[in-house]
């Protein structure tokens, strides 16, 4: 299909599609009482027009904003679309967002209009109308709870498709006029940053920027119109609107879309998908527990898994370091897939698995090699939100846990003198909403946009990252060091799940770790540890020994210039409500920081204990109490 | 309009009686609670409402027809579901098995059709499938529909019992302690549940509930047993105020403070 980047749109996009496939393909499936149902492009076409001719009646016009809120669902995409069938830009907040992160972005993007999934997103809004002038309608999909709610603000997602159907009989070519209004360089969405350095912003991106994201990315790494995919990530998340609506709208692929969140992985391993990208969090989480489950298990399990594995790591590192297998390896890794990699890879959902993707931040070197020892051809993107996501991929033969890979068609790299990446395509965005500061910021004068990570190319043209430019470490012997890589190291230890590694100026690298409270406390319940809170837990001296263990075993295979020499753990989980993590679950370092300042000093001052007495607020604005005493431990 | 109306129940083991003169109207669409301390009576009523126990002296009227004598499967052809403190499902199967034991009611496949699995009987398994898979979707359990009944934490095995109940399709559905042994995001889980019950598919609920913040939060009229006898009755305001409500449950006003 031949795509024109000046005139195309989703809208129109979708129409040709509908065109093409009819009745004769599922756009999209969703599992509801049991079943997966599927929608036709036609179908998905048809709701699309009903609810912008429904929107467009209720007086949503060129250039407002629509916020979606609530779990990935058909109607998700169907309100995107819609918004921006009707001239109007799309905004997808996450379902988990607190009513105060809710009412702060319905603000700064002066939105008018909101799709709430359900009643606990509709209490999120009202609760907070009179401070909200600019919202005008409140879309709810789910009816359930909604009977005693008669707020003239509200309206159901089906009545608005009535309405739009109505609109339709009676002026059948307004729909088409209105897509056709709409051309390459409107804004499609106002996507959030990640937010891992200061407060999100929205990142204003045309269909231009998303739909030659997709072409690009589809000429790297292509996907065909039977392939399926599985929504598992919030829309909010830039990745996910680039592989549940941009590619599917520019390839013809499959979405589906699960019955619930707590669901999703008996309802992939029901798909197969051939396509899946998703941060490190969420291979980790499979990697950790495939090796959480080996642990519980039986001893011939334990055997197998513990003799095929290695082969499997054998056959990885070769691939990871370039070189091409030997045949003795290619014949073990065989045998290893007959008597375990399929069996697992089935349970895990990845059976059929062609296009592995990770993106976001970056995935430790182990998590790799697992992946590729059981057969999971996983690759890495990089980019920024702001240039529609990717700028650099992994291709087959290139894929190493060092490099982020080459840059896409179309996309060029460039390192300034003080070592930042910079990059430009065309997926490069106009700015950030309302905050003209912050975009002069991010771009540099002759329009390459800042990535804030620092690295190199080598010379095959790879791009190698380094880390945030802030966070890079000067070691005792002047060298210079990345804290992510210590960090991925450490996070690969299932009772590890946040390491942040810190220097500051000194020269000796500390770390605080926040444990994982559902492997650890298996652990301590194996082991006949009794603790009582999550706290308590962290301080038993048993479970400080763990972890020293886990350290001095990442510390080995670092230089002796990079080692930890102290480390404490984190008295608390860490947590999105409280600013500590970003919605996607990564960690913002420098709240975690000011949180725990006291703690990073004395892990700097070598002292023995620190006393922790401190109040955490909750979202629903009682405070907690907190006191306990934290060990710092010399590795 | 009354839906169920007990009058002068009176319930004996041997000796001991259980149940004395008690009497009450429970009105079609209400939630109906029953409280009182430990060892009031408020199971042995319910179970003479369900048709476990039998009272020596007193009727149940259930839409107007006398049902004291029926045993529980007759009532349940009425129209009256219930579920138990001591959760009673079985423990071998399946969620979706126990649900589809509970539309076994409705169902009329025959042993040779049923048993071949043909014709009517195949249409009719999939319409009272489709039915169980909206309890299921509506009670949130989709996460556990396969899983063995035996091998679910306590807060879900109470909500499939709840499920099995509403799978009867029933008028009057009596639950017996349905918050028992909770955390509290369980309860309010199951509040919510209740509450929907009520008010979406207008079944009428009489429960036997220790949590008083949930009773009277919820329910729209309140019975007090005590000893057997019905000590006040009314909304939950007036049986808050009523003297004797606070006697039996915190003894004799003028006890010294301890």
């Amino acid at each position: 299909m031949q795509i024109d980047l000046e005139k195309t749109t989703f809208p129109k996009l979708l129409k040709q599609n509908a065109e093409r496939y009819g009745e004769k393909k599922s756009a999209l499936r969703r599992k509801g009482l049991g079943i997966w149902r599927p929608f036709s492009w036609r179908q998905y076409y048809e709701n699309v027009r009903d609810l912008a001719l429904g929107l467009h009646s209720l007086g949503f016009k060129s250039g407002d904003k629509l916020a979606i809120i609530g779990n990935n669902r058909p109607e998700s995409l169907f309100a995107e679309i819609a918004a921006q069938a009707a001239g109007g830009i799309a905004l997808s907040l996450y379902h988990d967002a607190t009513h105060h992160e809710v009412a702060d972005a319905i603000r700064r993007f002066n939105v008018s209009f909101v799709i709430a999934e359900d009643q606990e997103q509709v209490d999120k809004l009202l609760e907070q109308k009179e401070n909200l002038t600019d919202l005008r309608h409140v879309i709810f999909i789910e009816k359930r709870g909604m009977r005693n709610y008669h707020d003239d603000i509200l309206t159901s997602f089906a009545k608005t498709e009535e309405i739009g159907r109505g609109v339709h009989g009676e002026s059948p070519g307004l729909f088409d006029k209105l897509v056709d209004a709409g051309k390459g360089d409107d804004t499609a969405i106002i996507c959030m940053t990640s937010g891992t350095t200061g407060e999100p912003k929205g990142a204003i991106l045309t269909f231009k920027n998303l739909i030659n994201m997709s072409l690009a990315l589809n000429e790297a790494d292509p996907k065909t119109e039977n392939d399926e995919f599985v929504s598992l990530l919030p829309l909010a998340w830039f990745g996910e609107q680039l592989m549940s609506v941009a590619s599917p709208l520019v390839v013809g692929y499959t979405v589906n879309f699960p019955e619930k969140p707590d669901t999703a992985m008996a309802d992939m391993r029901e798909i197969g998908p051939q396509i899946m990208l998703s941060p490190p969090k969420v291979w980790e989480s499979i990697a950790a527990t495939v090796r959480v489950r080996m642990m519980d298990s039986t001893r011939f399990k334990k055997f197998m898994f513990n003799t095929l594995m290695p082969i499997g790591e054998r056959y990885a590192d070769a691939v990871l370091s370039g070189s091409p297998p030997t045949l003795t390896q290619k014949i073990g890794r065989f045998i290893a897939h007959i008597l375990l990699f399929r069996a697992l890879k089935d349970r895990l959902g990845l059976s059929r698995i062609r296009s592995a993707l990770t993106g976001g931040a970056s995935l430790g070197s182990d998590v790799f090699r697992f992946f590729h020892a059981i057969g999971v051809n996983l690759k890495q993107l990089y980019g920024q939100t702001e240039i529609a996501g990717v700028t650099c991929m992994h291709r087959d033969g290139g894929v190493n846990g060092a490099t982020v890979g080459l840059p896409l068609p179309g996309t060029e790299i460039r390192i300034d003198e003080s070592g930042e990446i910079l990059s430009k395509s065309a997926g490069l965005f106009s700015g950030y909403y309302g905050d003209r500061g912050a975009t002069n910021l991010a771009l540099t004068a002759d329009g390459w946009l800042r990535s804030g990570d620092t690295g190199y190319l080598d010379e095959k043209g790879h791009l190698t990252v380094i880390d945030r430019i802030g966070d890079v470490l000067t070691l005792a012997d002047g060298s210079r060091f990345s804290a992510q890589l210590i960090e991925n190291s450490l996070r690969f230890s299932p009772y590890i799940s946040e390491a942040l590694v810190h220097g500051g100026g000194h020269s000796k690298l500390v770390a605080l770790i926040g444990i994982n409270s559902r492997v650890v406390g298996k652990w301590a319940g194996d082991n006949k540890l009794s603790y009582m809170t999550f706290a308590d837990l962290t301080a038993k001296p048993e479970v400080i020994d763990l972890i020293a263990g886990e350290v001095s075993r990442v510390n080995q295979a670092l230089p002796e210039q990079a080692r930890i020499v102290r480390f404490a753990i984190i008295y608390k989980e860490l947590d999105a409500d409280e600013g500590e993590l970003t919605r996607t679950g990564k960690m913002r370092r420098d709240k975690v920081l000011t949180i725990y300042a006291e703690l990073i000093d004395a892990l700097h001052m070598e002292r023995d204990r620190v006393r922790i007495d401190t109040g955490i607020e909750f979202p629903d604005g009682k405070i907690g109490h907190i006191q306990t005493t934290v060990t710092i431990r010399k590795v | 309009m009354v839906q169920l109306s007990c009058s002068d129940i009176q319930l004996n083991f041997g000796g001991v009686r259980a149940l004395s003169g008690v009497s009450f109207e429970v009105r079609q669409g209400e939630i109906f609670a029953i409280i009182g301390p430990n060892g009031a009576g408020k199971s042995s009523m319910l179970n003479c409402i369900s048709g476990l126990y039998h009272p020596q002296l007193g009727k149940v009227l259930f839409e107007g027809n006398d049902v004291t004598n029926l045993p529980p499967y007759e009532r349940t052809k009425r129209g009256m579901a219930r579920s138990f403190q001591n959760i009673a499902l079985f423990r071998g199967m399946s969620v979706i098995d126990n649900l589809m034991i509970g539309r076994h009611l409705h169902q009329s496949a025959g042993l040779l059709t049923g048993g071949l699995y043909y014709g009517p009987a195949q249409a009719e398994e999939i319409k009272h499938r489709e039915y169980v898979e909206e309890i299921i979707e509506f009670l949130e359990i989709q996460s556990i529909r396969k899983t063995i009944v035996g091998t679910l934490a306590y807060g879900f095995q109470k909500r499939v019992e709840l499920a099995r109940a509403l799978a009867l399709e029933p008028k009057l559905l009596l639950l017996d302690e349905p918050m028992a042994g909770m955390n509290h995001e369980e309860t309010e889980d199951m509040v919510r549940f209740i509450l929907e019950t009520n008010e979406s598919r207008g079944i009428t609920i009489i429960m036997i509930e220790h949590d008083m913040g949930v009773v009277m939060d919820i329910s729209n009229t309140v019975c007090v047993l005590d000893f057997g006898k019905k000590i006040a009755g009314g909304t939950p305001d007036e049986v808050q105020r009523d003297p004797h409500v606070i006697k039996a449950y915190l003894g004799e006003e003028d006890l010294e403070e301890p």
